[in-house]
């Protein structure tokens, strides 16, 4: 699949990862926290060279229910920093890292900026998805609509309770991809793969062509190839941000997402 | 409808009657995680199977009446109402089992929690006291029980914390964030998003996703059902002003229930440090859209008063909805005032009031002093909990 800077699709969550999926490959989403260090633009690159597909940044927000301890310890870190949602957005509108960006926080963050502002801010910066896990479908359609007109995609979750015919609302409209939260609990690693991330991965992707990615609970190759037995492709959070705060090396960082990329290929 | 027991009518007085899509005005809603929605959709529907089987309200009634003391008394204050020139009157959720209104809201949590085949329960708590009503309606019901408590206020309160344990729950001591109330209320949502199946979250205050802040209310209007009656019996009229302390706003919802529809004037009380009301702005955190405290990003801040009850950034959305109508004011006080409303109680009327009354009765003096409250006004406030909880903290502060 031939792309280049100048094809528009390269920045578009939506169409990028559409395409890919239909050319057959699996999809790693990697997240990483905004602002969590000095350097942390830096780590765009390492997960475009290693083959993320897309980087979800995390805009870190004071109460993060919906994270287990490690997003908790990088947000309070970053926000320790001063990181806010703009210093964030200003620092990524300077990168190109050659994959699309999405972000990912809570709604509060938006709703205080404003839907129509903050949608905005994103496409300035070059962001073309947002994942906001506290704001559901019964309460997203000023925000799916905004985010609709600036080509915004709004990802939408479903978790393993989600019942028939709310998953068919979800499918049909979340953009760039179906974020299936494979257990019922907050982010960070398992030991083991929950069976209930491939059951819900088949039911979404018999409701839907949108890409259908599994994230919440995987922590390593094994998990996102199994996984991806049936998912197209894997969000990874937890497992990278933990070997950020314990100052992994770039390149140790790199080859892990790495040999993620390896598992699914 | 019966005088006794709760207030079943969920829909036609002013408050119930503004609930739309779980919201009140443009205030409350269901902001949650979608793993939780389900679990809410359910306990919405229980709620109101169960408000409409009589066998289930006779069994909560009967509760209500024979395990937690209800009705609590009116009692007139004669000594301070001569002191201030007004007419005072107390309606004494401090004489409950456990020793405030909390027990009005577990009991029917739990009845609801049994009905809907739950074997666990989950509460945030923040002095102690929810904690403690809800450890003891889980031990009633022989319910597993786990009570999430910031670790800051596990060291303010180990009285409560011990008394949790000696219930038979176990406590939690949350070090994320600031260590207080919210963070507690984070900590039980994540407990919840992982256990919802075998769970049920018992939520303390008026607050929290939809159906929370209707089902608190409801549990807790018994309250202003009684007092309502109670003061007609007594004066043959309803009181001038209606004053209730507000953290999350589950006493004053619960006071407020009782004389929305009628001429009393609604005050609800914050403490100076949480005045949600007065210095929140609109936002979305824990499952509902209210007031918050926050910075100009949208980060919520840190409450901070001499009452840890009271130490909530937001406000309920049904108090948000009230202030924005006109319906309730919202007013605040420090805690200075707050101290010496406590003395005032204790040594004109020998009722020792727990911190966060104290906050209702301290608005009480200075609106009296500043012709807010006029002359002769008759004033019912809701004297929320008893001060024991509060004696060691006061001992420091205090030389006698």
């Amino acid at each position: 699949m031939a792309e280049t800077s100048s094809d528009l699709s390269v920045h578009d969550l939506n169409a990028s990862l559409r395409q890919k999926k239909d050319a057959g490959r699996k999809l790693l989403v990697c997240y990483i926290t905004g602002g969590l260090n000095a350097d942390w633009l830096d780590m765009l690159y390492i997960l475009a060279d290693a083959g993320a597909d897309a980087v979800e940044i995390g805009i870190p927000f004071s109460d993060p229910v919906m994270d287990g301890p490690v997003i908790q310890e990088s947000s309070m870190q970053a926000l320790a920093n001063g990181a806010t949602p703009l210093s964030i957005l200003m620092q990524v509108e300077k990168e190109e890292p050659g994959i699309p960006l999405a972000v990912m926080t809570y709604y509060n963050l938006v709703y205080r900026m404003g839907e129509e502002r903050f949608a905005e801010r994103l496409i300035q910066s070059g962001i073309t998805g947002a994942i906001l896990p506290d704001l559901p479908i019964d309460e997203a359609a000023g925000w799916i609509e905004t985010g609709a007109a600036h080509s915004l995609s709004a990802v939408l979750l479903a978790a393993p309770t989600t019942r028939e015919e709310r998953l068919n609302e979800i499918a049909a409209k979340s953009k760039g991809f179906v974020y299936a939260v494979g257990l019922l609990g907050v982010t960070g690693e398992r030991e083991e793969l929950s069976e209930s991330a491939s059951v819900l991965a088949a039911s979404i992707k018999s409701r839907t062509e949108t890409p259908v990615l599994v994230g919440v609970g995987i922590s390593n190759p094994e998990q996102a190839k199994k996984v991806c037995q049936v998912a197209d492709g894997v969000v990874v959070g937890s497992a990278l941000v933990r070997r950020i705060l314990e100052n992994r090396s770039k390149q140790e960082i790199g080859a892990f997402v790495k040999s993620i990329r390896e598992a699914l290929d | 409808m019966a005088t006794d027991g709760i207030d079943t009518d969920t829909k036609s007085h002013l408050m119930a009657d503004r609930l739309q899509n779980g919201k009140f005005g443009d205030f409350g809603g269901m902001f949650i995680p979608e793993s939780l929605i389900p679990a809410c959709s359910d306990l919405e529907k229980a709620f109101y199977e169960a408000f409409a089987d009589e066998a289930f309200i006779a069994a909560l009634n009967h509760l209500l009446k024979t395990y937690a003391g209800r009705p609590t008394p009116l009692t007139y204050c004669e000594n301070l109402s001569e002191k201030l020139g007004i007419r005072l009157f107390l309606k004494r959720e401090d004489l409950t089992h456990t020793g405030s209104h909390k027990i009005n809201n577990v009991l029917g949590q739990a009845l609801l929690a049994k009905r809907m085949g739950k074997k666990r329960m989950i509460a945030e708590t923040g002095a102690g006291q929810h904690g403690v009503a809800a450890a003891t309606a889980a031990a009633l019901f022989g319910l597993d029980c786990v009570v999430f408590m910031g670790e800051v206020d596990v060291s303010r309160q180990a009285l409560n914390v011990f008394r949790m344990k000696l219930l038979g729950a176990e406590v939690v001591p949350v070090k994320s964030g600031s260590a207080t109330l919210k963070d507690a209320v984070n900590e039980a949502l994540r407990d919840w998003v992982a256990s919802v199946e075998t769970t049920h979250y018992c939520i303390g205050s008026a607050m929290g996703p939809h159906p929370y802040p209707l089902i608190v209310r409801q549990l807790q209007s018994v309250i202003g059902k009684e007092a309502k009656a109670q003061f007609r019996d007594l004066s043959g009229d309803d009181p001038d002003f209606v004053v209730a302390c507000v953290g999350g706003g589950s006493n004053a919802i619960g006071t407020f229930a009782g004389f929305v529809d009628t001429k009393s004037r609604l005050v609800g009380v914050e403490a100076a440090g949480g005045a949600a009301m007065h210095n929140g702005i609109p936002g979305v955190v824990h499952g509902m859209r209210s007031k918050f405290l926050q910075d100009e990003s949208g980060q919520i801040l840190e409450a901070e008063s001499i009452s840890a009850g009271l130490d909530y950034p937001g406000i309920g959305p049904e108090h948000a909805y009230l202030g924005t109508i006109g319906r309730a004011n919202y007013s605040y006080v420090n805690d200075e005032e707050v101290i010496a409303a406590f003395r005032v109680l204790s040594e004109t009327e020998g009722i020792i009031p727990a911190l966060e009354p104290a906050h209702a009765l301290a608005y009480i003096l200075r609106a009296v002093e500043t012709g807010e409250i006029p002359a002769d006004a008759s004033v019912m406030m809701t004297l929320s909990g008893r001060g024991d909880k509060d004696v060691a903290q006061i001992m420091e502060i205090l030389e006698l």
